[in-house]
C-alpha cells in the first residue's frame, strides 16, 4: 500500500462506500458475524464458516460477508447482523449452524425476516 | 428529531444537524424550534431521517443542500416539502427497534461509536467513518497548543481509573524541557494492561476499534511532542494484539505512522510491549520499568512520570479508552463532548458488566447514569428471580455499593463518596446468595497473589487481613477483629507506595461500611447470613416441603442423605461436605442452609 495524502481520506471513503456499503450499490446484502473474544468462544467462528459453505455451495457472488467486533451483548452471542439492500440492519442472537443456515436461506436470501432468532433491528445511537 | 443511530451517523446526521441549527438561526426561529438527536427508528436504508414533531412529518435521505430550502419552507412557511417526505409502510413482521431493546437504548457510543459496525482489520473501513479525520485536522490546522486546549476544554479525565485530567496531563508532559540537546525524546504510552478480574473494556475496544486508539495516541504524540509510542498490553489478549499489530502495520503502511505524517514534518511510531499480566504492571511506574526491562517494582512519586519516565525521559501515560476517546473530541469539539455527562465528570464512561445480571456485556453510558439504569434498564435486572445486593465497581482496588444506593448516578466523586472508585470499570453484580465476607476475601487473595513485595505495609498487609478474613468465614472470628480489619486496612493505605497497596483494603473497608452486619453475624453468632462460608452452614431437610424424590440422595457424593421414596429425607451432618449439591438439585426448595 502507497502512503496516502489528506486528500486521499475522501477517496477511500468512497471506494469503501462501493464495496462495502450496500447504499451506494454494492451487493444485495451484508452479514457481519461478530468475532470478538466473546463472540470466537461463544462459536462465532463455526457460525462463520457455515456461511462460507453456504455461499461456496450456490455460488452466490452479490453477498458480503465480513466480521466485526463485539457487539456489546456479550452473553447473546454468537450473533450476526444481517442487512439488506434498502432496509434496516437486523441482529440475530445465540447462533448455531443450523440456526444462521435458516437465517441464511429465508432472510438474505428469501428476504423475510427469523423472527424467532431475531432480537432487533436497526442501529445504535452514538453521540 | 433527527436520528442519530449509527447508521444515520456515517451518513452525516450530525452535519445536518449543524446546517439545520445554522438555517434555523438565520430565520431566526432557534428559540421555536428544537433540534434534538434521537435513537434509530428504524429505517437506517433512508438515513439521515428525521421526524418533525408535533406533527410526525417523516423526512428521509437528507443532504446538506435540502436544508435552507426546507427550513424556509416548513418552518418559516408551514408547507411541507413533498419531494424529502416518506410513509413509512406498514411493518410485514414486527420485530423490536433496537431503541426498544433495553440493553440498546440507554447506551450512548463514543469510544465504541465503531463497535460491531467495522471490520477491525481494514483499515479503510475506520476510515470510511471519519477514522484519520481527527489527526488531518490537527495536524494541518492546529498548533499542538490548540490541541491541549481543546482537549482541557472537553474536560476528558483519565479512563484508568483515578480520573485526573487528561489535557492538564499533556500540559505538563508538554511543557518539560529536553535535558540537553542529544536527550530531547518524550515518550507517550498506552496502558492497556488490563487486569482486573471481569474487566474486559479496553480488550474490547481495540478488538472492535483499533485504529481508534492509534489516531488518539497520535494526536496525543502532536500535542505533547513526543516522537515514540509504546503500547503496553497483556499478552493474554491475543486476538486484541493480533489486530493490534495489523493496525500498525496498515497504519504505517499508509504513511499514518512513521516519519513525516501526511507530509507534516512531524514523526512518530508506536511500539507494542507484551506484558506477562502481572496486575502491578498496570500502575505506571510498574509499567515503565516492565518496558526497559527491569522487575515491575513501583517507585516514588514524584517525580512523575511526565517529568522523569520511560528512561528517565518526560513520559505520557493515558489508558485505551482515553486514547480512543480523543478522535471524537477533536472532530466533534470540546464542548460537545463537556456536554455530557455531570458536573465534574464528562463524557461517556464503557463499563463491563458482569455476575449475576442477566445481560452480560459492555455498556458504554454518559457520566452520571444511574446504578439502576445499568443494572435494570441496560443489565435486564438480576437473573433467576434473586434480589439484587451489591455491585462491585473498580475491581480490587473498587468497593461495594448496597442496594439502597441503586440512584446513585455514577461519576468519579460519587463512587469516591461512597467508598469505591470508577477504576477502569470492571462491575460486578452481586445477588442474595454472596456474602460479603467472601468477595472482600477473593479480591485480597487477588491482590494479595499480585503484591510485588516491595511495599511491607502491602506485601505483609494483605496477608495479615486475609488471615483475620480466614478467620471469620470459618467460624473463629472474635470480637474486636472488625476494628482491627479497619485499623490495619488504614494503615496499608497509608503506608504502601502505589495505587495497589493504597487501594487493596478497599474491598474490606467498603464492605464493613455497607455491610457491618454481615461480619458481625459471622463473629458473634456464628452465621453466614448468605449460606456460603461452609464452616457456618448446614444443610438441613425442610420436612413439609421435601416430596421424597430421592434425586438429593442419588446426587449426593458422601451418600449423606437418606429416607425412603415419597417420605422425608434426612442428612447426616457428619458424613456432609457442604458441597452444595443437594441445594442445587432439589426442585422444591426443600433443602436449607443455615
Amino acid at each position: 500500500m502507497p502512503r496516502i495524502k489528506i486528500e486521499d481520506l475522501d477517496k477511500i471513503s468512497k471506494k469503501v462506500k462501493r464495496t462495502v456499503i450496500l447504499r451506494e450499490g454494492a451487493g444485495r446484502a451484508k452479514i457481519t458475524v461478530h468475532m470478538g473474544t466473546c463472540g470466537i468462544s461463544a462459536g462465532a467462528r463455526e457460525i462463520m464458516s457455515t456461511l462460507l459453505a453456504e455461499i461456496e455451495k450456490k455460488s452466490i457472488k452479490d453477498i458480503i460477508l465480513t466480521t466485526s467486533g463485539c457487539a456489546g451483548l456479550c452473553s447473546k452471542e454468537p450473533m450476526a447482523t444481517v442487512e439488506l439492500k434498502g432496509e434496516a440492519p437486523v441482529k440475530y442472537i445465540e447462533l448455531t449452524p443450523g440456526k444462521i443456515k435458516k437465517i441464511f436461506n429465508e432472510h438474505v436470501l428469501g428476504g423475510k425476516i427469523v423472527k424467532d432468532y431475531a432480537l432487533a433491528k436497526g442501529s445504535e445511537r452514538v453521540f | 428529531m433527527l436520528c442519530a443511530g449509527t447508521g444515520c451517523v456515517s451518513n452525516k446526521s450530525f452535519k445536518i444537524k449543524e446546517v439545520l441549527e445554522k438555517e434555523l438561526k438565520k430565520q431566526n426561529l432557534q428559540d421555536e424550534v428544537l433540534v434534538v438527536m434521537t435513537g434509530c427508528n428504524g429505517f437506517c436504508a433512508l438515513g439521515p431521517v428525521m421526524v418533525v414533531k408535533p406533527d410526525g412529518f417523516f423526512y428521509q435521505q437528507l443532504q446538506e443542500d435540502d436544508i435552507p430550502h426546507l427550513v424556509e419552507e416548513h418552518f418559516l412557511k408551514g408547507r411541507p416539502v413533498k419531494k424529502l417526505m416518506y410513509t413509512p409502510p406498514e411493518e410485514k413482521e414486527p420485530i423490536p427497534k433496537m431503541m426498544e431493546i433495553g440493553f440498546f437504548a440507554h447506551q450512548r457510543l463514543i469510544a465504541l461509536k465503531n463497535r460491531g459496525l467495522i471490520d477491525p482489520e481494514n483499515i479503510d473501513e475506520y476510515i470510511a467513518r471519519d477514522g484519520y479525520k481527527a489527526l488531518a485536522k490537527v495536524l494541518t490546522k492546529m498548533a499542538p497548543l490548540e490541541v491541549i486546549e481543546e482537549v482541557k476544554k472537553s474536560s476528558l479525565r483519565g479512563r484508568g481509573g483515578a480520573g485526573f485530567p487528561t489535557g492538564l496531563k499533556w500540559e505538563l508532559c508538554r511543557k518539560v524541557k529536553p535535558k540537553s540537546k542529544k536527550q530531547n525524546t518524550k515518550y507517550i504510552i498506552c496502558n492497556a494492561d488490563e487486569g482486573d478480574p471481569g474487566a474486559f473494556m479496553d480488550r474490547s475496544i481495540i478488538e472492535s476499534d483499533p485504529h481508534g486508539v492509534l489516531e488518539g495516541m497520535i494526536i496525543g504524540a502532536y500535542a505533547i511532542g513526543a516522537n515514540n509510542g509504546y503500547i503496553y498490553i497483556r499478552a493474554e489478549y491475543p486476538l486484541a494484539m493480533e489486530r493490534l499489530e495489523l493496525a500498525i502495520k496498515q497504519a504505517e503502511d499508509y504513511g499514518l505512522l512513521g516519519e513525516n505524517i501526511f507530509d507534516t514534518g512531524f514523526n512518530f511510531d508506536i511500539k507494542i510491549q507484551k506484558g506477562a499480566g502481572a496486575f502491578v504492571c498496570g500502575e505506571e511506574t510498574s509499567l515503565m520499568a516492565s518496558i526497559e526491562g527491569r522487575p515491575p517494582e513501583p517507585r516514588q512519586r514524584p517525580p512523575f512520570p511526565v517529568q522523569s519516565g520511560l528512561w528517565g525521559m518526560p513520559t505520557n501515560i493515558n489508558n485505551v479508552e482515553t486514547w480512543a476517546t480523543v478522535p471524537s473530541i477533536i472532530n466533534r469539539g470540546a464542548e460537545w463532548f463537556a456536554s455530557i455527562g455531570t458536573e465534574k465528570s464528562k463524557g461517556t464512561k464503557v463499563f463491563s458488566l458482569v455476575g449475576k445480571i442477566n445481560n452480560t456485556g459492555l455498556v458504554e453510558v454518559p457520566m452520571g447514569t444511574t446504578l439502576r439504569e445499568i443494572i435494570y434498564d441496560i443489565g435486564g435486572g438480576i437473573p433467576d428471580g434473586k434480589e439484587f445486593k451489591a455491585v462491585q465497581t473498580g475491581g480490587p482496588s473498587g468497593g461495594c455499593i448496597p442496594k439502597e444506593m441503586l440512584d446513585l448516578p455514577i461519576d468519579y466523586e460519587r463512587l469516591a463518596e461512597v467508598g469505591s472508585i470508577m477504576g477502569s470499570g470492571g462491575m460486578i453484580v452481586l445477588d442474595e446468595d454472596s456474602c460479603m465476607v467472601d468477595i472482600a476475601k477473593y479480591f485480597l487473595q487477588f491482590t494479595n497473589d499480585e503484591s510485588c513485595g516491595k511495599c511491607n505495609s502491602c506485601r505483609e498487609g494483605s496477608e495479615a487481613l486475609l488471615e483475620i478474613l480466614d478467620k471469620i468465614s470459618n467460624g473463629k472470628g472474635e470480637e474486636g477483629d472488625i476494628e482491627f480489619l479497619e485499623e490495619l486496612g488504614q494503615a496499608i493505605k497509608d503506608a504502601s507506595l502505589c495505587g495497589l497497596g493504597q487501594t487493596l483494603p478497599n474491598p474490606v473497608l467498603s464492605t464493613l461500611r455497607h455491610f457491618r452486619d454481615e461480619y458481625e453475624q459471622h463473629i458473634k453468632h456464628k452465621k453466614c447470613p448468605a449460606g456460603v462460608c461452609k464452616a457456618l452452614v448446614q444443610y438441613f431437610v425442610d420436612e413439609e416441603k421435601c416430596t421424597g424424590c430421592m434425586l438429593c440422595a442419588k446426587n449426593c457424593p458422601q451418600d449423606a442423605i437418606t429416607g425412603k421414596r415419597k417420605e422425608p429425607h434426612t442428612i447426616d451432618q457428619d458424613k456432609c461436605i457442604k458441597c452444595n449439591m443437594c441445594y442445587e438439585v432439589c426442585k422444591f426448595n426443600a433443602i436449607q442452609r443455615k
